[in-house]
């Protein structure tokens, strides 16, 4: 069978699966549309959070992205899996025995305030439609690739699914589906790794291989043959970085915070029984996203070392099938400047004259593209495809439900019509979703840039928001409602504002060069200042006004202590 | 709802505040190792580390892209561990 018909068969049946189980687990109360039915197995939750955490920029585009930054590349590998710690430590236990449905949920009754449930709701909704459009936009890139349609088409197509399964499921059918989309994902991006892995280094660990030596037998390590090819070809060593110590340090924190901040990733804690289960789920959770967390960085190493050697200084004739029908999708591009029929790679434009360098290469194809430029089977192409989109799918998914638990809890249940009955909220819920899937859809017609760009920084809003306000909740008895909602909200204007000015060059005609960054770190960075500036407004405002209430200070107590969760969630 | 509960006494406050108190000690250890594997030999020290191997690849560099992720999962199986032992000493369990 040719790669087509073996996608349409993989994809097809996946998505079977994934509607049946959203039918088999739909969701027929509020509770089990928010949390469903806080019931979870601490292990499957672990799976779902892994699915709901690994996003179509883990799957497709982390690897490409390490594999042309190199060492810069780790902020990625780190930011994305030690924010788990903080989760695991900080967070996840103290929220799972609070005991309700949502963050908004929390900030509201821990700050007896619904200013700031509406800063909550405002941020949650920022920060998950920022992420959401990286996910359509990835599911459109999906489609148009394996099975050759326009990358807008692919995403209506993505669009229609998502619709469906989450507006039917809500929480219950999110959680079940998401541990098939796990399996499926990390088979799909484990696979081909075995392959490349023993290919180039003879070990069919990835992780070993990355250690190890390259197989053609001249003892040389990969990663020291690979910083030579960098060498010889004008670029900085793979192994040694070119962004500045302090922006590495600030995007790594950025992200780990923004990780630990998201709701969509906190949220998946509210479903298990227990606090104790909330802790070890945290732990299964990052176990089983360091698995592809470890193979990308060795899977970014092997695609780059192939990449150079097939290309660089080859004949364009000999070149591949794959480099061709890339070439057609304009993922590759390439200009025989100097007209030697003879393909030159290295650094630089390849719009500029002067420069040496003729081909331009999208970071996003080095996943895509890697069982191909490998030669592995076509069954292994296919899975790759319907495992990008288990990835996207699921936190597309995730990110939907915040969205509309957000409106028709947090908003109309809470705020605007609190006498309606748990029919019409469900309503809301499923309104909600839907017209936020919508929105997005949208938003991955039209993106705000490349997929793990527009994901860095919602990350940075979610580091500037929540994730102060959250642990001041727990660990600051003394910090009240004038503190947090001033620190939230000075935090998510100062975050919002840089990244327009320094990332889109609003306000300021054209984007500042990156010598006028304040302390010289990146928008993606700048998430770390924006939280230390939340964390002192609050300290500072909280000080300076009332203690918070007595009631409010025994919620305090109580969160602290893991007993009772149970009864804590029947309310 | 939470703030119904009846009043704690005196000696469950002070078993609350021990319990609080060990907590946090397990938190600051853990995260202190937490902040030493990922910015500190993986970011701060580098190039310190990089003089040093773990097989092919150069320790700092392994460190920002293996090594640093190993470190965080065991954290967090260890403190699990730690907090369950914590949770029967001071019979906070839930079981």
């Amino acid at each position: 069978m040719d790669v087509k018909s073996w996608t349409f068969l993989i994809v097809g049946l996946t998505f079977a699966l994934y509607i049946g189980i959203a039918i088999w687990a739909r969701a027929g109360s509020t509770k089990e549309f928010y949390v469903a039915g806080g019931g979870v197995h601490p292990f499957a939750n672990g799976m779902a959070t892994a699915a709901d955490w690994m996003s179509a920029a883990s799957f497709i585009s982390m690897a490409g992205i390490i594999s042309f930054a190199g060492y810069d590349g780790s902020v990625y590998l780190m930011g994305w899996t030690g924010g788990y710690v903080l989760l695991a430590l900080l967070l996840a236990p103290y929220l799972r025995k609070f005991g309700k449905f949502t963050v908004p949920d929390f900030i509201g009754d821990r700050y007896y305030s619904n200013t700031a449930r509406t800063v909550a709701v405002v941020c949650a909704i920022i920060v998950s439609f920022t992420y959401v459009a990286g996910q359509m936009r990835g599911v459109g890139l999906v489609f148009s690739r394996f099975l050759e349609v326009d990358i807008n088409t692919g995403v209506f197509i993505g669009t229609a699914i998502v619709f469906f399964y989450a507006i039917v499921g809500g929480m219950k059918g999110i959680t079940y589906t998401q541990v098939a989309q796990y399996c499926v994902l990390i088979f799909a991006f484990m696979v081909p790794a075995f392959f490349i892995s023993l290919n180039m280094t003879g070990n069919v660990i990835p992780q070993l291989g990355f250690i190890g030596e390259v197989s053609d037998g001249s003892g040389v390590a990969l990663l020291d043959k690979l910083d030579g090819l960098h060498r010889d070809l004008g670029f900085a060593e793979y192994t040694d970085g070119s962004k500045s110590m302090i922006d590495v340090f600030a995007i790594t924190f950025a992200l780990m915070v923004g990780t630990a901040g998201l709701p969509h990733v906190i949220v998946r804690f509210f479903t298990v029984p227990k606090v104790k289960d909330a802790r070890i789920s945290a732990g299964w959770a990052l176990l089983l996203i360091a698995i592809l967390y470890t193979t990308a960085p060795a899977i970014a190493a092997f695609a780059r070392t192939n990449l150079i050697e097939t290309m660089h200084n080859q004949p364009y004739a000999e070149m591949p099938e794959w480099f061709t029908k890339w070439e057609t999708t304009g993922l590759i591009e390439w200009t025989d400047k100097n007209a030697d029929g003879i393909i030159t790679y290295g650094p630089g434009d390849i719009t500029d004259p002067a420069v040496a360098n003729e081909v331009k290469i999208d970071r996003d194809i080095m996943v895509l593209a890697n069982p191909e430029i490998a030669q592995l089977p076509n069954w292994v192409i296919a899975l790759v495809a319907a495992g990008g989109l288990a990835a996207a799918l699921s936190t597309a998914a995730g990110l939907l439900l915040v969205i509309s638990t957000a409106v028709s809890r947090d908003l109309m249940k809470m705020q605007l019509k609190p006498n309606m009955s748990e029919k019409e909220e469900l309503w809301w819920a499923r309104g909600g979703a839907a017209v936020a899937v919508l929105i997005a859809a949208y938003f991955g017609i039209n993106p705000p840039g490349f997929v793990a760009a527009t994901v860095a920084l919602a990350f940075g809003l979610a580091a500037a928001s929540f994730f102060p306000a959250i642990t001041l909740g727990i660990f600051d008895k003394r910090m009240n409602r004038q503190g947090a909602v001033s620190g939230m909200i000075i935090g998510t204007l100062l975050m919002l504002g840089y990244m327009s000015v320094y990332r889109l060059g609003w306000f300021v005609g054209e984007v500042p060069p990156t010598s006028s960054w304040w302390f010289g770190i990146s928008p993606e960075g700048f998430g770390t200042v924006a939280m230390v500036v939340n964390l002192i407004v609050s300290l500072v405002v909280s000080r300076l006004t009332t203690p918070p209430p007595r009631e409010v200070q025994d919620i305090v107590e109580d969160i602290r202590i893991p007993q009772g969760a149970g009864a804590a969630h029947e309310h | 709802m939470l703030s119904n509960d009846p009043p704690k006494k005196d000696s469950s406050q002070e078993n609350r505040t021990a319990y609080w108190k060990e907590n946090l000690t397990y938190l600051i250890s853990l995260l202190a190792v937490w902040f030493l594997v990922s910015y500190g030999f993986g970011v701060l020290l580098v190039d310190q580390m990089n003089n040093f191997r773990i097989g092919g690849a150069k320790l700092g560099f392994w460190f920002a892209q293996q090594g640093s992720i190993y470190v965080f999962v065991v954290i967090i199986f260890i403190y699990v561990f730690l907090m369950n032992r914590l949770d029967k000493k001071y019979g906070f369990s839930e079981d």
